[in-house]
């Protein structure tokens, strides 16, 4: 597969054509969470709903127990993912925090960010961070 | 002939929309980035152009991976704004103006920028947050509105001198449209932020400053800055900046910053506001 000249950056998922084809099915699903309908009938039943999509067993595992930053392995885009958090009725720090690393809770994350956010001293390269 | 009197650029978190929205911009974390707002209000207050053109983008609302346009014109009447998972915000519709947009479209195509036409969007907080910051809440949005999308999500985006060069093409169409009506370009998005991975939140006020200084005085060098740049240095996300160099492509090259104002945190965002003022 074709290298990007992004691809060391750490901790950082670009949608483009190599996320774009792993993660289709699953943000098609995910941009059916804009329509009341939709989330009405995810809220009823999460794993009946899912089967209508072409999605793996990881991918739905991932959304049925909320694992964002697997989502985001298995080709989910944030933007995305964001319909999910929002269908829960969560803050999107919530999101944010989980897929942090080191994790962060809702609190820590707002923490993090009212001291000034994370920095970008260290995160420039994988090969300076832990991400 | 049409004038364009003014660009702003601004971030256009979600957020912001939600806290006036739900009556929360009294709180304490609220508080500062609203009185931030307060002399940005008062000089839209006395500038109000009859239309404006706002840059921004759609993030999964009306477009997505079945269907994704580089650049889009709304050339619609009317444009509502979108259902984007927790029901669409009870803001006025925005009324559109067809005459302005056609002639845009007509003009850039002939100005070899290939754009796609959408004649109904349901437009997302990227549009509807900077007419909130604006114009505050008012029952109706003073100006008409023109709504121009640009793909900033989707991998290949155009590049920052791509969106520079539409800029100075919306430019020559404005000067070209025959009535004497008045234009705002708005610039949003950005500026340093980083929603998803482990570097979530990752910001870089140095790297806004010198974009910022630059947008008024230098505004090549950003239109200089490579995609790879943006998305290390200020955040997968912060790659949206490339859109207020829509707008001030759109502007003479020398243009006088009337406000500036920036604030850390917005959500997980850096939050960036200028006005530049055309100088005649
Ligand atoms: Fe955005």
């Amino acid at each position: 597969m074709t290298t990007r000249d992004y691809d060391d950056v750490p901790g950082t998922y670009v949608l483009d054509s190599r996320t774009y084809r792993r993660g289709y099915h699953l943000n098609m699903f995910l941009m059916t969470l804009n329509k009341a309908e939709c989330r009405e009938e995810f809220s009823q039943d999460e794993a009946g709903y899912l089967a209508k999509f072409k999605l793996s067993d990881e991918q739905k595992q991932a959304v049925l127990d909320r694992e964002y930053l697997s989502l985001l392995h298995l080709g989910a885009n944030v933007y995305y993912a964001f319909k999910l958090v929002s269908h829960d009725r969560k803050p999107p720090q919530v999101m944010y925090g989980q897929m942090s690393r080191p994790e962060l809770s809702f609190e820590e994350f707002q923490k993090m960010m009212l001291s000034g956010g994370r920095p970008i001293e260290g995160n420039r390269y994988k090969d300076e961070s832990n991400g | 002939m049409a004038k364009i009197i003014a660009g702003m650029g601004t971030s256009h978190v979600p957020g912001v929309g939600a806290a006036m929205d739900n009556g929360k911009t009294d709180e304490a974390y609220w508080q500062p980035l609203f009185a931030g707002f307060q002399p940005l209000r008062d000089w839209h207050k006395d500038n109000v152009p009859d239309v404006n053109i706002i840059v921004f983008n759609d993030h999964a609302t009306s477009y997505s991976l079945d269907n994704y346009s580089t650049f889009t014109i709304g050339v619609g009447e009317e444009f509502i704004p979108a259902d984007e998972g927790w029901g669409p915000r009870k803001v006025p519709n925005l009324k559109g103006h067809p005459e302005l947009a056609w002639h845009l479209v007509e003009s850039l195509m002939a100005d070899e920028f290939d754009m796609a036409v959408a004649g109904s969007l349901e437009v997302d907080h990227g549009c509807t947050v900077p007419l909130s910051i604006a114009y505050d809440q008012p029952d109706e949005w003073p100006t008409s509105v023109i709504p121009l999308c640009v793909n900033v999500i989707q991998h290949p985006l155009p590049t920052a001198m791509r969106c520079y060069k539409l800029g100075q093409a919306i430019g020559r169409a404005v000067a070209s449209f025959p009535d004497d009506i008045t234009v705002g370009i708005w610039g949003t998005g950005g500026l340093s932020h980083q929603l998803g991975g482990e570097r979530a939140g990752v910001v870089n006020p140095e790297f806004d400053k010198t974009f910022l200084d630059n947008l008024t005085a230098d505004p090549l060098a950003n239109a200089k800055i490579p995609h790879t740049d943006f998305i290390r240095d200020a955040g997968c996300e912060g790659i949206e900046m490339i859109m207020w160099n829509v707008m001030r492509g759109a502007l003479n090259d020398k243009v006088n910053e009337i406000y500036r104002f920036y604030h850390i945190p917005v959500s997980a965002t850096a939050y960036g506001a200028i006005i530049l003022e055309n100088t005649d």
